[in-house]
């Protein structure tokens, strides 16, 4: 636990509070543009694309496919234990976002691009929980 | 040329409140008051092509563009503290005198009041605060250096072009040829394609010989002008094209993760010398990473995207092969203190002046050159050429 503590955690900023609290419900709630009629991530007050300033929240799915991953052998942040899988799944809905795989041995034969993934929600303390991907329940 | 006349301020506006903004973020701020300057001038932000920021990361204008969703052709981080932003005017109308922006957009946002309230750390230039989105969105799940996160961008690659790591292993093993010619290289041992293969994995699908040294270094350019460059004792090496661009700050900005801005800087630069690859005698491309290289090579069009691997098998970027390529021995077994770029302009320099010695490649005339910064973000492409 103790080197758990030490990992780096998110402190949510105004604009990034809704996906927070929506991690806390174990809820995937994304910001979503009315006028592109498209999710986007990270979370910004307008939309990227259009520049939209009309932006709602909306829940997606928690399912997506493996666009990239690397096995760290080296620890790049505080708290993580070598070997680790960082990874940018894909939603369903459209945006890609950064992760850890987990459940799965991080080894280089258990892991292939565009394998299926479901969000696993680990509660760091009180007011963070994060949304971490396992391989989905065939 | 005199910048009299050649600019105006078209647009100036504020963020909406002023004051204490404990529900603001500086980043937040920059983009709430680009959006009321731009409206004030009665322009897109898709024509915003030049930004010039500070003061939201050591890559503040990367990080901004990012943020904001623009893919700049011109920007400019300078912090000089207070006076930034009256430089930023002077450098724009420069930039735009000089036709390389059209539309400029200067940026300023600070919670000098509220921001002590809020939580995490900060400081550093907005290197260490928590606000980023970098440090919500990456850093919790273990994602930080290069190592990281350029071997996800190759992981990609490879999954979608069949991109090897005996392809990668080709670039390493040609760059430690060249590095035996050069009697400076840090590393000059003999070293194949098993050994890198065999090697053992610093960020799967990274080996150690995947990834760039670590050492100490410094270099130094000079620039004139062309009449006082005639001037010269040595041939003059002139600049015949330039590109700058950046596409994202970090991974997730990524529009593509398997592409990289010199497709936008390297065809600028291209299109600016006038000359086709075929011309280019020597090419020295950042390889902090052996995918570095390859993947550069496919974004500034010496190949098809995706053949990069099959492009620079049968060791054809080494010494002897139809592609000389990072002629020094590369950030691989060269040097490469970190920011390695200026390393990279130095040997473009030394092979077109023909002062290279054993590494010379015949005949050179014509240099490419292209650094690349940050996770892939930002890169800059010179063609270089002597008389």
């Amino acid at each position: 636990m103790t080197t758990e503590m030490q990992k780096p955690i998110p402190y949510p900023s105004p604009e990034t509070q809704p996906f927070w609290d929506g991690c806390k419900r174990h809820e995937l709630t994304l910001p979503y543009c009315t006028k592109c009629d498209a999710f986007f991530f990270y979370p910004r007050q307008f939309c990227p694309t259009c520049f939209s300033w009309d932006i709602e929240w909306r829940q997606c799915s928690g399912k997506g496919t493996l666009h990239t991953f690397a096995i760290q052998y080296r620890p790049q942040m505080p708290g993580f234990t070598p070997p680790y899988i960082t990874a940018v799944v894909q939603l369903d809905e459209g945006p890609r976002m950064m992760t850890n795989l987990v459940g799965i041995e991080p080894m280089p034969e258990n892991v292939y691009c565009d394998m299926r993934v479901e969000v696993q929600w680990e509660d760091v303390n009180d007011e963070i929980t994060l949304p971490l991907f396992k391989p989905a329940a065939s | 040329m005199t910048l009299k006349n050649k600019v105006a301020i078209v647009g100036a506006d504020e963020t909406d409140e002023i004051g204490f903004v404990p529900n603001m973020t500086p980043i937040m701020m920059h983009a709430q008051a680009a959006r009321n300057a731009l409206r004030d001038a009665g322009i897109a932000k898709s024509e915003v092509d030049g930004v010039f920021t500070c003061g939201v990361g050591p890559m503040a204008s990367t990080q901004l563009c990012e943020y904001l969703g623009i893919i700049p052709k011109y920007t400019d981080s300078t912090q000089i503290g207070g006076s930034s932003f009256v430089v930023h005017v002077e450098h724009a109308a420069a930039a735009i005198a000089a036709g390389i922006c059209n539309v400029a957009l200067i940026t300023h946002g600070e919670t000098g009041a509220s921001g002590r309230l809020r939580r995490g750390p900060r400081g550093m230039g907005g290197m260490f605060d928590a606000s980023m989105p970098s440090a919500q969105f990456e850093m919790p799940f273990g994602v930080g250096g290069p190592p990281g996160v350029y071997s996800m961008c190759a992981m990609r690659h490879m999954h979608q072009y069949g991109t090897t790591s005996e392809h990668l292993a080709e670039i390493a093993v040609a760059t430690r040829k060249w590095a035996q010619l050069n009697p400076r290289a840090f590393m000059r041992d003999p070293l194949t394609i098993d050994d890198v293969l065999s090697s053992r994995y610093v960020a799967y699908p990274f080996h150690i010989y995947d990834c760039c040294l670590v050492t100490d270094a410094g270099g130094a350019i000079v620039v004139v002008g062309a009449d006082r460059a005639r001037e010269m004792k040595k041939k003059p090496v002139w600049v015949l094209g330039s590109g700058e661009a950046s596409t994202h700050q970090s991974i997730l900005g990524m529009p593509d993760i398997t592409q990289t801005p010199a497709r936008y800087s390297g065809k600028a630069a291209f299109e600016m010398a006038g000359v086709t690859h075929k011309d280019i005698d020597v090419v020295e491309v950042y390889d902090s990473f052996t995918y570095t290289a390859l993947v550069t090579l496919e974004e500034l069009g010496f190949c098809e995207k995706g053949e990069g691997g099959p492009f620079v098998s049968g060791q054809r970027t080494a010494p002897g092969g139809d592609f000389p390529m990072n002629t020094n021995g590369g950030g691989l077994s060269y040097t490469h203190p970190g920011m390695y770029g200026m390393f990279i302009l130095i040997e473009a320099v030394r092979q077109l002046r023909g002062e290279c010695g054993e590494r010379q490649v015949k005949d050179a005339k014509l240099a490419l050159v292209n650094g690349t910064g940050g996770m892939l973000s930002a890169t800059g492409t010179l063609i270089l050429g002597t008389d």
